[in-house]
């Protein structure tokens, strides 16, 4: 379902004229109001009007996550205190936290994407949105939560933790559309297993996972196990939180809000712009937020960006799923390795759990990986030849998509420590000598 | 003749092996015989256990994975020879074992040896119509 036809589907020429028009405000209400964009500017020589074109976006300087932090808490804000409405701010675990502010009007722009997001995977005012995502200075569960308002559905606000009651809310209340990190999604399928739920038991139709980098096989397994409909969301808080692209059933793809945000990617190496289908690093500039806009944002992410329009007629522009960052990403002996590919080739072989951890180590001057993987019960033999045939297997298929040797070990099940946000899947203990 | 011996999957942490046997202890299991067969990175504990079913069912309950497998269980005099014996029979008859262990019954002054074998109702017959006394679940959990 297309929540906004009008935009959603305007010709993108059209759409590119409304992007200037919103960049060309943009920058001189950052060049008037944030001293650091000021000063950025007139470095690069760019005055306020100096915006002719959108090509002309390239000469403007990146913002780093950095810029937050060295800007805390509000030193970005391009509104005063008395609009701002609400702030959001990241969980400083790599650092300082970084700091989001939001007036009256971006807090409707934010319930304006999140139901475009909710209503491409099927949400009506009919159905009930069980979000169970973190309520708090986390982006994720308010900005599911205004859209899910704005769209006219019921929304839970049961947001993360105590897993059981997750579940026996779901089957009470009659929960249709699930909305947690993919991780959560799937552990809450394993508990309602274990409760002994079958998945015809709750009313689960479709839901929408976000906040870290997932796979398709991993897709697969949602849906095979919960039996619903799972799409893919994107957003950062530092853009505006979930809202920022999301996928629709065609699974082709996530339409970003072009009419708020403008995309590029860049190499992350040169930070030139690469052509569309080119996979690089997103960067996203905000037109249309008020109380903290930003230029070119590198948000590390990695993707790629295409243009042609999508079988459901949407017309705005697709990003792949992101396949890892640029800071998550692994240099193991030179190689670049994504907890992504090695999620994949678990999901593929049969008997391996989706939970598994990646332990990264130095030993003298070799990096070394190991990678830890459940054993599923059902596979689970008195034989030792068989686990390690089994070992030996998921080694080798590691080993033929990541081109270096890695370590396999089998733990016992449930033993992986479950999250109930973003799972942590790396474990490197080369930075810690 | 089948018996049953429940098999545990044990990473190589300490206190597993404590943990497994503090969880039969506290539920009223004893432990016949018990064989680790290791690698470096997991174990598998091997056990004949008097109560085998309730053995399973609280292990799993306890979070541990288990398998139950079919093996079969030999009495044999204590001396020398016996179970070159049986195994000499076994080979006669192209049977493999894929892995054994034993233990005294000390009051009845018998060996049993428990042999996990490639095709265990053949070796029950090859080994019963050969008079090798042979212990069923009931014997071996009652020794």
């Amino acid at each position: 379902m297309i929540w906004n036809k009008d935009i959603e589907t305007m010709p993108h020429d059209r759409l590119e004229q409304l992007q200037l028009q919103r960049l060309q405000d943009t920058v001189k209400r950052i060049y008037e109001y944030v001293p650091m964009y000021k000063k950025r500017l007139d470095e690069a020589g760019i005055g306020p009007n100096s915006i002719k074109t959108l090509d002309d976006l390239e000469k403007l300087p990146f913002t780093l996550k950095t810029d937050l932090r060295d800007n805390y808490p509000f030193g970005l804000f391009a509104a005063p205190m008395k609009d701002i409405v609400r702030v959001h701010a990241s969980s400083g675990t790599t650092g300082k936290s970084t700091v989001v502010g939001y007036t009256a009007k971006d807090i409707e722009t934010w319930a304006e994407l999140m139901a475009r997001t909710l209503a491409s995977a099927g949400t009506t005012k009919e159905d009930v949105v069980h979000n169970a995502y973190g309520y708090g200075l986390f982006t994720g569960g308010l900005g599911i939560h205004y859209g899910g308002e704005r769209l006219g559905a019921t929304v839970i606000p049961i947001s993360g933790g105590n897993t059981k009651r997750q579940i026996t809310i779901m089957q009470d209340f009659g929960s249709t559309i699930l909305a947690c990190t993919p991780s959560y999604a799937l552990y809450i399928a394993e508990v309602a297993k274990e409760m002994g739920i079958k998945k015809g038991d709750l009313k689960l139709k479709a839901g929408v996972f976000g906040a870290e980098p997932w796979s398709d096989s991993m897709r697969r397994e949602i849906e095979e196990k919960l039996g619903i409909l799972a799409l893919d969301i994107y957003g950062l808080s530092e853009i505006i939180g979930p809202g920022v692209a999301y996928e629709c059933p065609e699974k082709n793809g996530l339409h970003i809000g072009e009419d708020h945000f403008i995309v590029e990617v860049i190499d992350p190496e040169t930070g030139k712009r690469l052509p569309p289908g080119e996979r690089g690093e997103l960067v996203f500039t905000t037109i249309t937020k008020e109380a903290i806009p930003v230029i070119r944002y590198r948000t590390r992410d990695i993707s790629a960006v295409h243009f042609e329009e999508c079988a459901c007629g949407r017309t705005v522009a697709r990003m792949d799923r992101v396949t890892g960052r640029t800071d998550d990403m692994l240099i193991i002996r030179g190689v670049n390795v994504f907890p992504s590919q090695i999620e994949h080739v678990l999901m593929q072989i049969d008997g391996t759990e989706p939970h598994y951890q990646l332990v990264v180590d130095r030993v003298g001057q070799l990096d070394v990986i190991e990678v830890q993987v459940e054993v599923n019960e059902k596979y689970f033999s008195d034989e030792v030849k068989l686990l390690e045939a089994f070992e030996n297997k998921i080694r080798e298929e590691l080993e033929s998509i990541l081109n270096i040797s890695v370590g396999v070990k089998l733990v016992e099940p449930k033993t992986i420590q479950r999250s109930e946000g973003k799972a942590k899947r790396v474990i490197d203990k080369r930075n810690l000598s | 003749m089948k018996a049953t011996q429940i098999s545990v999957f044990l990473e190589n942490k300490q206190g597993r092996l404590a943990d497994v046997t503090k969880v039969l202890a506290d539920n009223d299991i004893n432990i016949r015989a018990l064989f680790i067969a290791d690698t470096s990175d997991f174990g598998i504990l091997r056990m004949i256990v008097n109560k085998p079913g309730k053995a399973v069912e609280i292990l799993k309950e306890n979070q541990f994975t288990v398998s139950e497998t079919d093996v079969v269980a030999v009495e044999l005099e204590d001396r020398p020879g016996s179970l070159a014996n049986v195994l000499g029979i076994l080979n006669d008859n192209k049977l493999n074992v894929e892995y054994l262990y034993c233990f005294l019954d000390t009051e009845r002054n018998v060996a049993v040896d428990i042999m996990r074998l490639e095709d265990t109702a053949r070796a029950i017959d090859v080994l019963q119509n050969s008079g090798v006394k042979l212990l069923s679940a009931s014997d071996l959990h009652e020794l």
